[in-house]
């Protein structure tokens, strides 16, 4: 980015209307992408100055707590749901999680799953790091998920949305091809990174943060039947979109086990992916088979 | 500002969390437990009984503490109104239902309301110690020698002025510090009631049985924090209770066993004129499915623990 700068320069500016035909496999018009985070948020966390880790003095036992519920009860209940809909998950990682708990990692890489980094834990803020810490989580990311999945990671969703004037620019070089951490579109977009040290392109894949279950539920205090709804119509209109302007269109499903997970919500999700999965319109696709895919027919 | 080298750094960056309150271990995969009758849910009525000082203390405000400059005339009033008329709809709901409850109990509202104590206990239901009053507040802040005190105070309190000795706890907001699983050990309580990151009991390495009671699944955030109406939170109990019930009889990851539906009530909150009435349905409708097991908490911890 152009540091300093009023404008970051990140991208260019794409009007929606009469964009280039774009055509996803099998005819359909919106791939759909579902993003599970497969979360560590550590108990008593180092401080960093910019940012605090959780509003109670350590333990934050609701917290820390709340996000457990993932990693013991709700990641094989929200997994189970979306296998047996068809989606595979793109995981949005804290790269910890292979340390601490093997088995929901595991899960999700028998699963056919494709992971990517979240950082290392979702309580270490990537504000303030040096270029040295930052490539340190970067490298540490890639060896991790290689080492846990055998899988190379191509992604990046940076840890709690944290940071720096140097993340793309370090993302691309590591060869990278998408960065989740943009939201100024409904298609996969060009990312505009300075290659000092080599590296590839870097592109922007729509993950979202309105119709993130975060924010449906904590954020906007939705129903489970009411964050359903809105997945629905999401869909619907994408599409839609898609179909009408053969251009095709991405939608993203971020999701967090502790929220969709929970009883009362799981059910009312079960019905929104039964829904989108029986629409011909849907491209049931990870992150990176959607970013190849748009960059093949550039 | 820059980070220190060592905010790169993960001293317990290895298998197993970063703590030793208590072990990892998926729910899924644990043997099966089951319930009387072989129910398969265990539904888990748990109403806070909260007294509010009119000045706040304590090092944090607990959620529903006064607002105002004081005198907060409003809240305090309002809250009080859950103790004096709301819980006594409770009551009533639940004699009509047939069910019991736990009722995680301030001392101060067994000393200020003894013939409220009286009901509750009279009718069946379980007292759960839950501090000494709604400014008895719990975090790391608390010198360890404060901390003890205050739960001794709390169950001294309770035990004196309701008669019996509570062996549940639920802290204020859920919220402990490092010592309070260790504290509530050492003054004889065997299950408590704040850690939500599971769906049936467990115990942590000191010994206490922590039974979850989802913040999700409460009055306090589906009404008061979400604004759903009692009706629209009536219906996310029963989506709960349909997709537990389903669960119990096993399902694609899950061999099934018997689970658990933790209802937590605010009598200031639900206990009002046009909200009662779709706790009353609610009761009904669980109370006469025969795959409902309404208990305490103490009876679900003791099931569970005769069955480990």
């Amino acid at each position: 980015m152009r540091e300093g700068a009023p404008d970051p320069g990140l991208y260019d500016y794409h009007a929606y209307r009469d964009r280039p035909k774009l055509e996803w496999p099998g005819g359909t018009t919106c791939a759909v992408w579902v993003a599970p985070n497969l979360e560590y948020y550590e108990i008593d966390p180092p401080a960093n100055p910019h940012r605090k880790s959780w509003p109670k003095p350590h333990p934050d036992v609701v917290g820390f707590s709340y996000r457990d519920h993932s990693n013991r009860v709700s990641h094989w209940r929200m997994a189970d749901v979306m296998s047996r809909h068809g989606f595979p998950g793109s995981v949005s990682l804290s790269v910890a999680l292979c340390d601490h708990h093997p088995e929901v990692v595991a899960d999700g890489a028998e699963r056919g799953w494709e992971f990517f980094s979240h950082g290392i834990y979702n309580t270490r803020y990537s504000y303030g790091m040096s270029e040295q810490q930052e490539r340190a989580i970067i490298e540490d990311s890639i060896e991790t998920v290689q080492r846990a999945t055998g899988q190379r990671i191509r992604g990046w969703l940076a840890p709690a949305l944290t940071h720096t004037p140097r993340t793309l620019d370090l993302l691309a070089e590591y060869d990278f091809t998408y960065t989740c951490d943009l939201y100024h579109d409904d298609q996969v977009q060009a990312v505009n990174v300075v290659r000092s040290k080599g590296g590839g392109e870097l592109a922007s894949i729509p993950y979202s943060l309105e119709v993130n279950d975060h924010y449906g539920f904590n954020v906007y205090g939705m129903s489970g039947r009411e964050y359903a709804d809105c997945l629905i119509k999401q869909f619907e209109r994408l599409a839609e979109e898609g179909e009408r302007t053969g251009s095709g269109t991405v939608m993203c499903i971020p999701l967090h086990a502790y929220l969709i997970g929970q009883p009362h919500r799981i059910g009312p999700f079960e019905e929104a992916l039964r829904t989108i999965a029986a629409d011909p319109r849907c491209w049931k696709a990870r992150a990176g088979e959607i970013v190849d895919h748009w960059r093949a027919a550039q | 500002m820059n980070l220190p080298a060592n905010y790169t750094t993960y001293p317990h960056r290895h298998e197993g969390y970063d703590h030793d309150l208590y072990e990892w271990s998926n729910l899924h995969t644990r043997a099966p437990v089951s319930w009387p009758g072989g129910a398969k849910v265990a539904v888990w009525l748990c109403v806070s009984l909260e007294w509010f000082p009119i000045k706040p203390g304590g090092p944090f405000k607990a959620p529903g503490h006064m607002v105002t400059p004081y005198p907060d005339y409003r809240h305090y009033t309002v809250r009080d109104y859950g103790s004096r008329v709301g819980v006594w709809r409770m009551l009533d709901a639940f004699r009509a239902a047939g069910v019991t409850a736990s009722f995680a109990t301030n001392a101060a509202i067994a000393e200020r309301y003894p013939e409220l104590i009286e009901a509750v206990l009279a009718e069946g239901h379980e007292i759960i110690a839950h501090s000494t009053d709604m400014n008895g507040t719990i975090t790391s802040d608390l010198p360890l020698d404060e901390e003890r005190a205050l739960i001794a105070d709390s169950l001294t309190r309770l035990e004196a002025a309701s008669g019996v000795k509570p062996s549940g706890w639920l802290s204020i907001a859920r919220s402990q510090s490092f010592h309070t699983a260790d504290l509530l050990a050492e003054h004889g309580i065997t299950y408590m009631c704040d850690w939500v990151n599971d769906e049936l009991p467990y115990r942590f390495n000191n010994g206490v049985v922590n039974l979850p009671l989802n913040t999700e699944l409460s009055d306090r955030m589906i009404v008061a924090t979400q604004q759903h109406s009692a009706e629209g939170w009536a219906q996310m109990m029963r989506d709960a209770f349909d997709w537990l019930a389903a669960e119990a009889s096993g399902t694609g990851y899950t061999q099934g066993g018997g689970r658990m539906l933790p209802i937590h009530l605010t009598p200031y909150i639900m206990g009002l004129p046009y909200r009662i009435g779709a706790l009353e349905e609610l009761l009904a409708d669980f109370a006469a499915r025969e795959d409902a097991w309404f208990a305490t908490g103490a009876q679900i911890v003791a099931e569970w623990e005769a069955q480990q």
